[in-house]
């Protein structure tokens, strides 16, 4: 399925939480510059999954390879220095701060950048998600969407070579999933690979290249989008049947 | 992409530039005055400085880093207690105050270690604690006598007048050094990094801050200018009594002139220090009655005001004096453009 050298390599990756497995052996290879999309039942362990990837949680078992580096035991903002970014499902803006400064935040300590080059960096990202008309407005006045928005653009702003999105179409109105869509063929034009966990199937698929689908920690499909779609287990993982 | 969004940073304003300039004078006449005022004016004077320094460390430390401690008592203490330790062996008092605050400085670093993995209420409690601990560590100290305490007698040895005015100075000093290294690192992209970890530690580490590392630059700076501010309070207080220097009435202290000037302002931290030394200049000898009239006011503050009286202004006004953060100016041909839209 891919063309291009591998830019992450997930290799067994586990992750329980006591007795609860939510993590059961997931291998997973993504391709410089690819779009993945990840689709799956709630409860699925696709947001574990890119919280492990991302080094906000340690996996229990497995491991992590980025940009041809074991990554494993870094922590989320070793990571994120070296050019690996997530959005976060439900928005965890910094509330004291302004548009602006959430994104310089990420611009200035990501990127290591300073002075006006963290402020172009920030300014372009903000630009990419349409906020600026709202760039100095204190980000915990924002409602739910300007804020889902705020998470791409700060993600953004730490300039990612890989970035992990976590359902920011939800709850999206048609036009507004259009321009989602936009945003990320440009990112994708960039040079981002991205992996893209979305409930919207229509949404994602005009974006991703490949398709995972998960279930109960595993995946159990990974391929061309039209193919995991209608796959028989993805769809009896999806009507709460067992897997044919 | 500049060229294309045109956009501008602003991050002085000319008001901004205007109270800098202020504070510039206001800190050459507070260095000449001593040729003027009175030993009485002095003293309290001194007092002001080492409450705005102590307002300023603490609002460092719960208004832009999030972590509230209770426990800042211990550096009060500490900063005293190594400055009679210091005098004891025989180095210059004066010397010994600012050393002093260096070695709570160091003291704090392995002490972060443990604290800092503590969260919210825990970190908090868990500093008083760490205060009461020190309390009774310090109190096995032969020289300190118990509850008895010691005499900063080393400073019988100057004159009663160059003593005085090298205090005020020392006091004058640390206050200008304290606040304007505060003022510094906060308008750094450090300064926007603990902004980060205060509204959100794991957003934070996502997009790469360090956030222990960071966390623990501004915990040893506020161990830093507290014991600094201990040690100015010894010299003129001049008695070391344990109970008194590791009471937690000087944490009670610095939250109540945080949250009525207004908690995360740089400007409110000053106000509420001036606040609180009025309140105590002209009521303080009402005993009991002071007490309930300063908790008393700190309720009212809490239900009416709880962005404190800087919080307000700022709010209503947009007025800032010492800004920390970031404007974006949006020319106005991109403002066309995005409002078309």
């Amino acid at each position: 399925m891919q063309a291009t050298t591998p830019i992450l390599v997930a290799d067994g990756l586990h992750k329980r939480f006591g007795a609860l497995v939510v993590l059961d052996g997931v291998d997973l290879s993504i391709g410089e510059g690819e779009a993945l999309g990840i689709v799956g039942p709630n409860g699925a362990g696709k947001t574990t999954l890119l919280s492990v990837l991302a080094g906000a949680q340690p996996p229990s078992a497995g491991s992590i390879r980025f940009k041809d580096d074991d990554v494993t035991r870094l922590g989320a903002p070793a990571r994120c220095r070296r050019g690996l970014a997530r959005t976060h499902q439900i928005p965890r803006p910094f509330s004291g701060m302004t548009v602006f400064e959430n994104a310089y935040v990420a611009a200035s300590q990501a990127g290591g950048a300073s002075g006006d080059e963290a402020y172009d960096i920030a300014t372009d990202a903000l630009a990419q998600c349409d906020m600026l008309k709202v760039a100095n407005r204190p980000a915990e006045t924002l409602g739910l969407l300007a804020r889902k928005r705020l998470e791409l653009a700060r993600a953004l702003a730490t300039r990612p070579s890989l970035l992990l999105l976590d359902e920011i179409g939800g709850g999206l109105t048609n036009a507004e999933a259009d321009d989602l869509v936009a945003t990320i063929r440009v990112l994708r034009r960039r040079g981002i690979s991205i992996v893209w966990i979305e409930h919207i199937v229509q949404v994602l698929v005009q974006v991703a290249e490949r398709l995972i689908c998960m279930d109960a920690g595993k995946i159990i499909a990974d391929g061309a989008p039209q193919a995991v779609l209608s796959d028989k287990g993805v769809v009896a993982a999806y009507l709460g049947g067992a897997p044919a | 992409m500049n060229a294309q969004t045109g956009f501008r940073v602003e991050r002085w304003t000319t008001v901004s530039r205007a109270s800098v300039a202020c504070v510039a004078v206001l800190a050459v006449v507070a260095a000449i005055a001593p040729q003027w005022l009175g030993p009485g004016a002095m003293d309290r004077l001194t007092i002001l400085f080492v409450y705005v320094i102590m307002a300023a460390m603490w609002n460092a430390l719960a208004g832009y880093a999030g972590l509230v401690s209770v426990g800042q008592q211990l550096f009060v203490g500490l900063g005293a207690y190594f400055t009679i330790k210091l005098a004891d062996w025989g180095l210059n008092p004066f010397v010994g105050m600012m050393l002093a605050g260096m070695i709570v400085a160091i003291v704090a670093v392995p002490l972060s270690y443990p604290m800092l993995r503590l969260k919210g209420g825990e970190f908090a409690i868990g500093m008083w604690v760490v205060a009461e601990l020190a309390h009774l560590l310090v109190n096995l100290d032969p020289l300190v006598r118990g509850e008895t305490g010691t005499s900063l007698i080393a400073l019988n040895a100057f004159d009663p007048v160059l003593r005085r005015n090298v205090i005020y100075w020392l006091a004058l000093a640390s206050l200008l050094g304290l606040l304007g290294g505060l003022f510094l690192l906060l308008r750094s992209r450090v300064g926007a990094a603990i902004q980060a970890i205060r509204d959100n530690e794991d957003a934070a580490a996502s997009v790469g801050v360090r956030v222990t590392a960071t966390k623990r630059l501004i915990f040893v700076l506020a161990a830093f200018g507290v014991g600094i501010a201990g040690a100015l309070w010894l010299a003129t207080a001049l008695t070391f009594q344990p109970k008194a220097f590791f009471s937690v009435q000087w944490t009670a202290y610095m939250i109540f002139m945080v949250l009525v000037g207004g908690i995360g302002t740089f400007e409110g931290a000053i106000i509420g220090a001036v606040i609180f030394f009025l309140i105590e200049t002209w009521f303080g000898s009402a005993g009991v009655w002071y007490l309930v009239g300063l908790g008393a006011t700190a309720l009212v503050f809490a239900l009416l005001l709880p962005r404190g009286i800087w919080g307000a202004i700022e709010r209503r006004t947009g007025l800032r004096l010492l800004p920390v953060g970031y404007r974006l100016d949006v020319r106005s041909d991109v403002r066309q453009e995005e409002g078309g839209k």
